[in-house]
């Protein structure tokens, strides 16, 4: 049963991250995202993140994606872009041999150190009948909130200052203003 | 020949994860529209994410799950600084892809 979710969630991440690069239309681009997000979310959901998977979907899903496709429809740039001609000649297959090197490195240090992470940490709570139905969450808002709690406290200063700082570089000059 | 009853193993998911990393690495390189590549950088993100989960299981251990939530937040607080300073750039500028941008000066 795992092994049927696994391959279906693993087509919809490929399908949809071959469509983020190969469809023309950014709105297309975006809307591949979206499939690729929420196979991600359905891997979380099967490797009991079920707080992560939660947020996968209402963060990148409901927030991240609608921004993308809100600035798309803004700016009106969602003209096709031209993928026949590419500028930099050799560029492009310059581009494929750099990923597939990248993905063959990757995949020959996955291969080599299979079993030899093996340190076990303190453990996850799974859900059941002793530790309730939410025990992710649980265990994860103890984690964030007494291990991580600078951090966080930290993240939270980032967002402000992202919020402020994309507010200001948006914003339009003064009518009179020099 | 693998069986249908097999449970995929923490390789197949990181071996996932690393694919899902080079075709976002890929698209960084090839295409030319910045939003695009912003969202080529977000499939990077989410393989680095799968990755992470993948370790907190395997290794049994929560940290690995409480990285990726501030990973999320970093990468919501990037994704809007971006499409800002995109945003800010579209202002004065017709055409939208990366090589029109090889100066700082707006």
């Amino acid at each position: 049963m795992e092994f049927f979710v696994f391959v279906c969630a693993a087509l919809m991440i490929l399908l949809g991250a071959v469509g983020v690069i190969v469809r023309k239309h950014p709105v297309h681009a975006a809307l591949s995202l979206v499939l690729t997000l929420f196979g991600v979310a359905v891997l979380f959901v099967a490797q009991e993140a079920h707080f992560l998977a939660a947020v996968q979907v209402i963060v990148y899903a409901g927030a991240i994606v609608v921004l993308f496709l809100f600035v798309i429809m803004l700016l009106g740039v969602d003209r096709v872009e031209n993928l026949r001609t590419e500028p930099l000649t050799a560029q492009r297959p310059l581009a494929i041999i750099a990923s597939l090197g990248l993905l063959g490195v990757l995949v020959a240090a996955i291969v080599n150190g299979n079993g030899v992470l093996n340190e076990r940490g303190s453990g996850i709570n799974l859900p059941d009948l002793q530790n309730g139905s939410d025990a992710n969450t649980v265990q994860l808002a103890e984690s964030i909130f007494s291990q991580y709690v600078v951090a966080f406290e930290v993240t939270s200063v980032l967002l402000v200052i992202a919020v402020v700082g994309t507010v200001l570089l948006t914003r339009k000059a003064k009518l009179g203003a020099k | 020949m693998i069986s249908l009853s097999l449970a995929p193993t923490a390789t197949w998911y990181l071996i996932l994860a690393a694919v899902l990393f080079a075709i976002g690495t890929l698209g960084v390189l090839v295409r030319r529209n910045p939003l695009v590549m912003f969202m080529c950088i977000e499939l990077m993100l989410n393989a680095v994410n799968l990755s992470f989960v993948t370790l907190a299981r395997e290794l049994n251990d929560i940290n690995g799950q409480t990285i990726v939530f501030f990973v999320m937040v970093v990468a919501a607080a990037e994704v809007v600084v971006g499409l800002g300073i995109i945003v800010s750039i579209m202002r004065n500028r017709a055409v939208l892809t990366t090589d029109d941008l090889a100066e700082l000066k707006g």
